[in-house]
């Protein structure tokens, strides 16, 4: 009997620091009545536009920026934002005109200046800013930024302030979608506080975005509300947005489950089963520019030689990629057809089914042509990955079972995991790997040649597995050169069918972007980007 | 006594360089930091080297160490790949966790001790069977568990709390992830209690206690418990440092932004500076609390006397 008295007691004591707890986290989110709250990582680099290059710190620049030209958030077209108009004779030179009227929120006019002295930063070694190489197409960037040695200039030659409003452009090449590239934060306009100031900058960055940052802690949260003065079209449809950092998406969408946040922009993968049932139709799931593929290492010999193609064709072919995406991603997934994505539409140069049988599940074949080709090298394939973040490890062990499933073989293939990600990273810019590895683009912007041009071209900045082929890099500087949009892309499509003759990489799938939201908001979406379109968000 | 804290002092140097050291060496055998700050590409080379310059990861390792305690002597510990100097990151995540482990703290002095002294007073009877059965549950259910499992039942299910700890992580929010954290500890530190009372109950002045008619309370508290927490206090010091460390799971799951955290993001970023900082932090707070720890020791029996 004592020992009820005791259980009663303790269950007593539990309910007393149960009651005192629920007071003390009452005061938690403390926000006005029409901002909202949504999740965030700690991003990883400065807040610098030219320094950032992962989804975090690009979500905060989304908001306060605005470039010369916006991917519009359904159809991801580029179109005119702060550029009256880009002008060119040649694809190679061209006259870059600001829209009057649009000011940074500290009240500075946004001119040419601002645009060309923000280039000229983010190009320059000096600075760090990892975002360097989107400078590459300008002229004199190998003065600026030198991939050994000293830099000898510290602006860019190929970038003219005409007057107030007007700066030309020389390209070292022709590129005639660069104005379509101009959407890209690294090429947002910057206030001259940030040159003067800039330790003052960093830590409450000021933009020409509807949004401005009211508070800022490191690490922990993220306060911006509506610019009212903002010029532009978009203005913010809320009265700011509370960005909080979670180190776990998992509590994220606990706290999105009790009323405690109202987005969140990545479902873990480990909820995918029950967000339906959880959130209805305050559940989104849609296709993003994101493509995953397995590169393999061309600078190892057993991978180069005449025949893997075959080999490479027939693992593609050995893996069953409906079944992989409808049971380990909930259909958050797409098995793909080809090496871009569904959000350039078919105009922009995506195309379904462009990579034929060979992206077809078909275990017969598979593993003839892997026979033909001389076998796995080695008898068997690894493939490595990071097993820190995005859950890799299950669907690269899925993707092994599929293969050794076709090959009746229960070694073909195995994961090989690496623990961080920066450890991966860094084995593959060593030229460690043995076999297929993981490969991850996010596209940049919404064009083919961004799929194609940093990933397959020799010695491009993405090409990690070293793939060369003269035919492919011929074919993507006649696109480039080429002025008509159609033909340009039509010529990027015929370079994309070298990628698959050879199945320089195998195309997986393409991936969507999810975000769940509470029932005080509506007209929530996420962009081509993954990223939550903002300033459209309605607060009830 | 003065001569034995000196003594004790001076023998921290050699384990903290030693542990410092250690830490930097394996941080580093991780590999270069820098191929994981560009995505999913290769960092320019050029944008690469300025960085590893600037990070003075260009430099031999021992010279990166001796730099590195070097500043660390002048209190700078560097800074985050993101810009911001590991003193301020430390500024903001100590504190937090100093509460998170105060609470933790208290949960098992208070409830801990408590039931060790029931049932150590009562063993054998059903309220013992009872709180050991408890205390065998709570020691084999990992943290992870208890914790995600109070989170959805109170926090989502009956919305007694919010499941989450705002920035400002004041007490009253810490008080279910300071269970938590306090749990499998709380567990020990009942049944070391209650060993130890068990078999001081016997002796010899406990006996003479209850033979000069003294009160029941007064023998427990004043007799009994004081000669029985030697090896209490020994747990709960040295259990002090592992809370402060080893909040990880807990702050995870909590979104509590304290040393945890910090240090999760720092090794998965593979930022030297961050853990080694944090990590030499912890180790003098578990040099200082080991020291605390045996100089409760002549408080609470004055037959141990330090020369």
């Amino acid at each position: 009997m004592r020992g009820a008295t005791h259980a009663r007691w303790a269950a007593g004591a539990m309910a007393v620091a149960l009651a005192a707890t629920a007071c003390g986290g009452g005061g938690g989110s403390g926000e006005g009545a029409g901002v909202l709250s949504s999740s965030w990582g700690d991003p990883q680099n400065p807040l610098e536009p030219a320094n950032t290059n992962e989804v975090q710190g690009g979500k905060v620049l989304d908001m306060i920026f605005r470039g010369l030209k916006r991917y519009d958030s359904k159809t991801g077209q580029a179109k005119n934002m702060l550029a009256e108009k880009i002008d060119t004779p040649d694809s190679q030179n061209f006259t870059i005109t600001v829209k009057d009227g649009s000011t940074f929120s500290n009240g500075e006019k946004v001119t040419a200046k601002s645009f060309v002295d923000a280039w000229n930063y983010g190009a320059s070694l000096k600075n760090n800013q990892k975002n360097a190489y989107f400078f590459g197409y300008i002229e004199g960037y190998d003065q600026v930024h030198p991939a050994s040695g000293s830099q000898t200039a510290d602006t860019l030659s190929g970038l003219k302030v005409v007057n107030d409003r007007t700066f030309t452009v020389k390209l070292n090449q022709k590129f005639s979608s660069f104005p379509d590239t101009l959407g890209y934060v690294a090429f947002a306009p910057l206030p001259q506080a940030f040159f003067k100031d800039h330790a003052a900058w960093v830590s409450k960055p000021v933009g020409n975005g509807p949004y401005q940052i009211d508070s800022y802690t490191k690490g922990a949260q993220m306060a911006l509300k509506k610019w009212d003065g903002y010029p532009g079209q978009d203005k913010a449809q809320n009265d700011g947005v509370t960005l909080k950092v979670y180190t776990d998406s998992d509590t994220a969408y606990t706290d999105l489950l009790a009323g405690n946040l109202d987005l969140v922009d990545d479902i873990p993968a480990s909820q995918l089963k029950n967000v339906k049932k959880d959130l209805g139709d305050r559940y989104i799931n849609t296709p993003a520019g994101i493509i995953q593929t397995l590169a393999f290492p061309y600078y190892d010999q057993a991978w180069n030689k005449s025949g893997s193609e075959k080999v490479r064709t027939g693992l593609s072919m050995a893996i069953n990629r409906k079944q992989i995406t409808e049971t380990i991603f909930q259909r958050t997934r797409t098995p793909a057809t080809d090496w871009t994505s569904p959000v350039l539409g078919p105009e922009g140069g995506f195309q379904d089914g462009l990579c034929g049988t060979a992206c077809d599940y078909n275990p017969t074949e598979a593993k003839r042509l892997i026979q033909e080709g001389g076998g796995l090298p080695g008898g068997q394939i690894k493939i490595t990955y990071n097993a820190d973040t995005g859950s890799h490890r299950m669907w690269v062990d899925a993707v092994c079972n599929s293969i050794n499933n076709a090959l009746g073989n229960d070694k073909a293939c195995v994961g090989n995991p690496v623990g961080t990600f920066a450890d991966f990273r860094n084995q593959i810019s060593q030229h460690k790997m043995t076999g297929p590895f993981r490969a991850g683009w996010q596209m940049d912007y919404p064009l083919i040649q961004n799929f194609l041009q940093p990933l397959y071209y020799t010695n491009a900045s993405s090409n990690d597995g070293k793939w060369s082929n003269a035919q492919f890099d011929k074919l993507v500087d006649q696109a480039n050169a080429e002025s008509d949009t159609a033909k340009a892309v039509s010529t990027f499509q015929q370079a994309e069918g070298v990628v698959r003759d050879n199945m320089a990489a195998i195309p997986l799938w393409y991936q969507n972007g999810s975000a769940g939201y509470s029932q005080r908001l509506s007209n929530v979406a996420l962009n081509p980007f993954s990223v939550p379109v903002y300033n459209e968000i309605k607060v009830s | 006594m003065g001569r034995y804290v000196v003594r004790r002092l001076l023998q921290m140097i050699p384990v903290f360089v030693g542990a410092t050291l250690l830490i930097f060496l394996m941080v580093n055998v991780m590999g270069d930091p820098i191929a994981g700050l560009c995505g999913e590409r290769a960092c320019d080379p050029a944008t690469a080297a300025q960085l590893k310059k600037e990070f003075g990861l260009d430099k031999p390792l021992w010279q990166q160490y001796l730099t590195y305690m070097g500043n660390v002597f002048t209190g700078d510990f560097g800074t985050a790949f993101n810009g911001q100097p590991v003193t301020e990151l430390m500024a903001t995540a100590f504190p937090v966790t100093i509460r998170l482990t105060i609470v933790a703290i208290l949960f098992e002095i208070v409830i801990g001790i408590t039931l060790g002294v029931v049932t150590g007073m009562r063993r054998g009877r059903p309220v013992d069977t009872g709180v050991l059965l408890a205390t065998l549950v709570v020691i084999s259910v990992p943290t992870f568990v208890t914790g995600l499992l109070l989170q959805l039942l109170l926090g989502v299910q009956w919305h007694w709390i919010q499941p989450s700890v705002s920035q400002a992580a004041t007490f009253g929010e810490l008080i279910v992830p300071g269970l938590v954290l306090a749990a499998v500890s709380l567990a020990y530190v009942t049944r070391l209690t209650r060993t130890s009372i068990a078999e001081n109950k016997r002796s010899d002045y406990v006996r003479t206690a209850v033979a000069k008619g003294l009160p029941r309370h007064r023998v427990i508290t004043r007799h009994l418990l004081r000669n029985s927490l030697i090896p209490v206090v020994t747990f709960i010091g040295a259990d002090i440092g592992a809370l402060m460390g080893g909040a990880i799971v807990t702050e995870r799951i909590f979104n509590i932004h304290g040393v945890g955290y910090q240090l999760y993001q720092g090794i998965l970023r593979q930022n030297t500076q961050t853990v080694v900082g944090f990590v030499t932090v912890l180790v003098l707070v578990f040099l200082v609390a080991n020291l605390l720890v045996d100089l409760l020791y002549a408080v609470l029996d004055p037959r141990i006397r330090y020369a």
